[in-house]
């Protein structure tokens, strides 16, 4: 007879000392595992709610600025500092660790109309409305030394924005025309004309550092090369883009906020129609900033609240607001991916989080793991509507919440007309026109 | 565990003619020439990555070596069916690149997990016992004091006789961890042991008859099912909850990842008890008499219970009527159990039949013979199946793949069997009867390896608390139990119709219907009855118009073709008889 009975040696499978962590033998067996989707949808479920209740984005609020805050810069070299310059001229410098101001100048008369920090980072630029480009060194003056800015150019008109190339001395402003400015020289080495009109905004492309983007009032985008002497191309559109941002990780694709609520991404080969619409601002949308990922970016509205979408959908992943923060006019996504500073008419700047329900600090191991765990449960059941619910509710203000419905309304109606033209009209003549192409006017070269 | 691997390795791989050259290190070029085969095919006729290409490629050290055994070590082919949870998608076509993209990652993450699984398989401590015969010598024969002598102090002291005649017979419950003995005698007598120290934690006498006892989801709570109402003790024999909801209760299952306590009474109610929040979740009425047979199915928590009339009903906490009805014996159902995966169903009836049936096609496999007929049945979870028989209990082995003649063990104890456990997670199967309890060993019943997250036998009080907090966190709702647990990850295939149709009945109406057209009244004679109905002919399918009168165009181009094609054809075919000329 030949015998042999499980024993297991209780030594193999308990702690030697108090002072072990406790042992735990895995075996993964599928059958040892009975209901695995039932219970891993249970998870899910349950992380969807917790994320749900870790929802607290609004970190901090900035105060200290004594009119609307009107524009922002990110350091680029140091991620605790930020740059506000507000509608009296006052330019603030913040630690944001801190969360005070450390500096205060008193830079233009009348408005701060751009602010951008030099590549290196020991300067800045400021223009504002009283004609004039300033640049001023980063750090504070010394004891008994008066502000002064390192440089001043007086320019012909007023200028609306700015930009500074990322690796050379060079600049761009807008504001009748778009100049290129060399840091050496007091006037501009060029200049971009292209109609009569007015700028609102001028960007430099991160990637390809020699093309730049415009936005013009005759609701325009124009885009040009700085080795060229003429614009490249311009696309007019239904409405007004306010400003627009490059998609730092992809060349050729960069968003515009427009007048009409809707923010447009588009491919600069292809501008005949938009990659993307994106819906969900029930008023004007101000300003637009990408993430340094170039997955995502914010955008902030007239509506008083800010929005996060996803580079390719169409509608927003998360929407912030707060009682007291009115109109916002400047966003700002900071370098490191995590946090998210709006500046408003309400003279104050607003820090948040990019990720509403992220735990801030270091993340011990085995907290990071289970926080992985629990994403990607929550992205593999996402479809399921229970979940879903619970994942895309969102309390909106009540003002927004009936724009919303009334918006929504509107265009139903709009839609439900022109199928009852197309019905009644002669085949062929009221062709079906996509969201895409709606807003497109024209393509000139 | 790591020798059934092995055979399937070299057979995989006969068919390749290539002959690898010829190594110095090798003296017998044939043993190895297989496994080196093996590792060299690997990436051909699979989709290359870099990195894995550059792998698997022999590479030439500085010194002039060759690596003898390049690439990753082969995985046994069995071990990953093991941990195969379904099969490949099928691919779609190449317009939809994204899905396309997702579905290809998805399967190779997929198909890493499997691999690293089987490989971490291998490292497992524990194998499964087992018990082999001389020649000539039965296993059956073999006494229970033989093997308790010959296998180790602690494994012989497994083997144990309770002797307790004056409250019998017992019905028996192991915890889910296989630490915790519960035993309820019949005549009132509830005990609790930690049976491997031998350790007596609780015992009561309920003054009362006592039907079933059964362990909650810890070693701290169980429910006993007494003469007229459902009690829940702690594990120090104080009475928590005395339940009046549940009343006459004869049979008790605990599902445990869904904290449900189905019971099933003297007056046919099969009900479910939330024990989480001590809610009654489902009481459903069977309408089949007295229910004395039950058990559940470990792989989808369906209740099974038989009845008198040899039917066995499926039962889910979702739906009043019962989700199958087999007939399976001639006479009244004795008693049921199912396996741990779910597959099969073991039934034993009055007719003295046992049968095995495939539970996932509801049809019969096996069926046997005993002459005494088996009053009831426990099955291990490494497959073994306990009958008792009167006061003897039988094991068989392998009883749904061969065809069984001889049982693997065979014990008789004093008094007439009345419940049967098997102990997890240990080779010992636990009896009660009418003269007390006896914990008998069966080599090859238990798994050798637990998994430490779910159950673990070693666990410490600390342990046991996050574990109950981990498990009350993922409790599965009730709503979930359904015939096949997987299906909430597929893709819901119903079709619109069907959707449509739940829809209208949940609404009372058909919110797509349209509405019938009702023309306006209009004055000055114009709303005669011919001119209604001439309005009304206006709008009549409106929505098909379109598709009438592509369908139209369409027809009569074809017929236009077809007749060109004749007219062509006549004329091709020149020959002109003289009679043509009266053709039409």
């Amino acid at each position: 007879m030949k015998v042999k009975v499980l024993s297991r040696n209780p030594d193999d499978y308990v702690r030697e000392t108090k002072l072990d962590i406790q042992r735990v033998p895995r075996n993964y067996d599928p059958t040892l595992h009975p209901f695995e989707v039932t219970r891993e949808y249970t998870r899910a479920l349950n992380a969807t709610k917790l994320e749900r209740v870790f929802a607290k984005p609004f970190l901090a609020s900035l105060d200290g600025h004594r009119d609307g805050v009107n524009c922002m810069a990110k350091h680029t070299k140091s991620l605790s500092t930020l740059l506000s310059g507000s509608c009296d001229g006052e330019v603030k410098v913040w630690n944001l660790t801190k969360r005070e101001c450390v500096r205060t100048l008193q830079a233009h008369e009348g408005f701060v109309r751009g602010m951008v920090v030099r590549y290196c980072g020991t300067s800045f630029f400021t223009v504002g409305d009283d004609k004039t480009i300033k640049q001023w060194k980063m750090e504070a003056p010394g004891y008994g030394e008066e502000e002064e800015p390192l440089n001043t150019i007086l320019g012909k008109t007023v200028f609306t924005g700015l930009d500074h190339h990322q690796k050379d001395g060079v600049f761009a402003t807008c504001g009748q025309q778009v100049d290129i400015w060399d840091e050496q020289r007091s006037s501009p080495i060029r200049s971009f004309t292209w109609g009569v009109d007015s700028f609102s905004s001028v960007r430099f492309n991160p990637v390809e550092t020699e093309l730049l983007g415009s936005c013009a009032s005759d609701r325009s985008i124009v885009l040009y090369d700085m080795r060229e002497s003429t614009p490249l191309k311009k696309v007019i559109m239904t409405m007004r883009s306010n400003t627009l941002c490059w998609n730092p990780m992809e060349a050729y694709y960069f968003t515009c906020a427009n007048e009409d609520y809707n923010l447009y991404t588009y491919d600069m080969r292809y501008l005949d129609r938009p990659v993307t619409v994106h819906m969900d601002h029930v008023s004007a949308v101000l300003d637009v900033d990408y993430s340094p990922t170039g997955k995502e970016f914010v955008s902030a509205s007239f509506d008083k609240t800010i929005r996060i979408f996803h580079k390719d959908r169409g509608h927003s992943r998360e929407v912030y607001h707060t009682k007291r923060m009115q109109h916002v006019i400047c966003i700002k996504w900071s370098s490191d991916n995590k946090y998210i500073l709006s500046g408003s008419d309400e003279m104050n700047i607003r820090l948040w989080k990019a990720n509403a329900a992220e735990k801030l600090g270091v993340l011990a191991p085995r907290e990071r793991e289970a926080a992985n765990y629990s994403q990607k449960l929550k992205e593999k059941f996402q479809h399921h509507p229970q979940i879903r619910r619970i994942a895309h509710h969102r309390h909106l203000p009540k003002s927004i919440f009936q724009q919303t419905k009334e918006l929504r309304i509107m265009k139903e109606a709009r839609s439900r007309k022109e199928r009852n033209v197309r019905k009644h009209s002669k085949p062929g003549t009221v062709p079906v026109v996509s969201e895409k192409k709606k807003h497109v006017v024209t393509v000139v070269q | 565990m790591a020798t059934p691997g092995e055979q399937t390795v070299k057979d995989a791989h006969v068919g390749k003619k290539k002959k690898p050259p010829a190594r110095y290190w090798q003296d017998d070029v044939e043993q190895t020439e297989q496994g080196l085969q093996h590792r060299g095919e690997k990436p051909q006729g699979k989709r290359k990555r870099k990195h894995e290409e550059h792998h698997t490629n022999e590479k030439n050290f500085i010194s002039g070596k060759l690596d003898p055994f390049p690439g990753p070590a082969p995985v046994p082919e069995d071990r990953v069916q093991k941990f195969k949870r379904k099969e490949k998608t099928k691919k779609p076509p190449r317009e939809h690149y994204k899905l396309r993209d997702i579905i290809i990652r998805s399967e190779e993450a997929s198909e890493m997990a499997q691999k690293q699984a089987a490989r971490f398989d291998l490292l497992l401590p524990e194998d499964a016992g087992f018990l082999e015969g001389d020649e000539d010598e039965d296993t059956c024969t073999i006494s229970q004091e033989d093997i308790a002598d010959a296998v180790d102090i602690t494994s012989g002291a497994k083997y144990f006789n309770l002797k307790l005649s004056q409250f019998g017979p017992y019905r028996v419950d192991y915890s889910k961890t296989g630490r915790h003995l519960l035993l309820g005698g019949r005549r009132g007598h509830v005990a609790c042991i930690d049976w491997q120290s031998k350790q007596l934690m609780c015992e009561i006498n309920v003054m009362e008859s006592v039907n079933d006892v059964k362990w909650l989801h810890s070693e701290t709570m169980y429910a006993v099912a007494q003469k007229k109402w459902l009690y829940i003790y702690d594990s120090n024999g104080i009475e928590l909850h005395c339940i009046r909801k549940f009343n006459d209760v004869l049979r008790m299952q605990f599902l445990p990842y869904h904290f449900l306590l189905a019971t099933a009474s003297a007056t046919s109610f099969l009900q479910y008890l939330d024990v989480s929040v001590g809610k009654e979740v489902a009481a459903i009425c069977t309408k089949t008499g007295r229910l004395d047979v039950m058990c559940q199915n470990p792989h989808n928590a369906i209740i099974h219970l038989g009845h008198p009339n040899g039917t066995v009903t499926l039962w889910s906490p979702n739906q009043k009527e019962a989700l199958v009805k087999m007939l399976c014996h001639q006479g009244g159902v004795r008693s049921v159990t199912v396996d741990r995966t779910g597959i099969y169903m073991v039934t034993s009836g009055m007719d003295k039949k046992l049968k095995v049936y495939d539970i996932r096609a509801f049809k019969p496999l096996k069926s046997y013979f005993l002459p005494a007929g088996a009053s009831s049945l426990s099955l291990s979870q490494r497959g073994l199946l306990s009958a008792a028989t009167g006061d003897i209990v039988q094991v068989y082995r392998d009883v749904w793949s061969t065809p069984v003649t001889k049982p693997y063990m065979a014990h008789r104890v004093q008094g007439t069997v009345w419940g049967l456990h098997f102990c997890p997670f240990e080779d010992v199967l636990g009896v009660g009867h009418g003269e007390g309890f006896s914990s008998m060993l069966v080599p090859g019943a238990g798994e050798p390896n637990f998994d430490g997250l779910d159950a673990n036998p070693y666990r410490s009080a600390k342990q046991r608390q996050e574990w109950e907090v981990k498990a009350l966190l993922e409790k599965i709702q009730p709503e979930l139990i359904s015939l096949d647990p997987s299906e909430l990850g597929q893709v819901d295939h119903a079709t619109f119709q069907q959707r449509h149709q739940d829809r209208v009945q949940a609404l009372g109406f058909d919110p797509l219907a349209e509405e019938k057209f009702v023309p306006k009244y209009k004055k000055k004679g114009r709303s005669s009855a011919g001119g209604v109905e001439r309005r009304k002919r206006q709008v009549a399918h409106e929505d098909q118009r379109d598709v009438i009168r592509e369908t139209v165009e369409d027809k009569m181009k074809v017929e236009k073709e077809r007749k060109e094609k004749e007219k062509k054809k006549a004329a091709l075919s020149g020959q002109t008889s003289a009679l043509d000329r009266f053709k039409r």
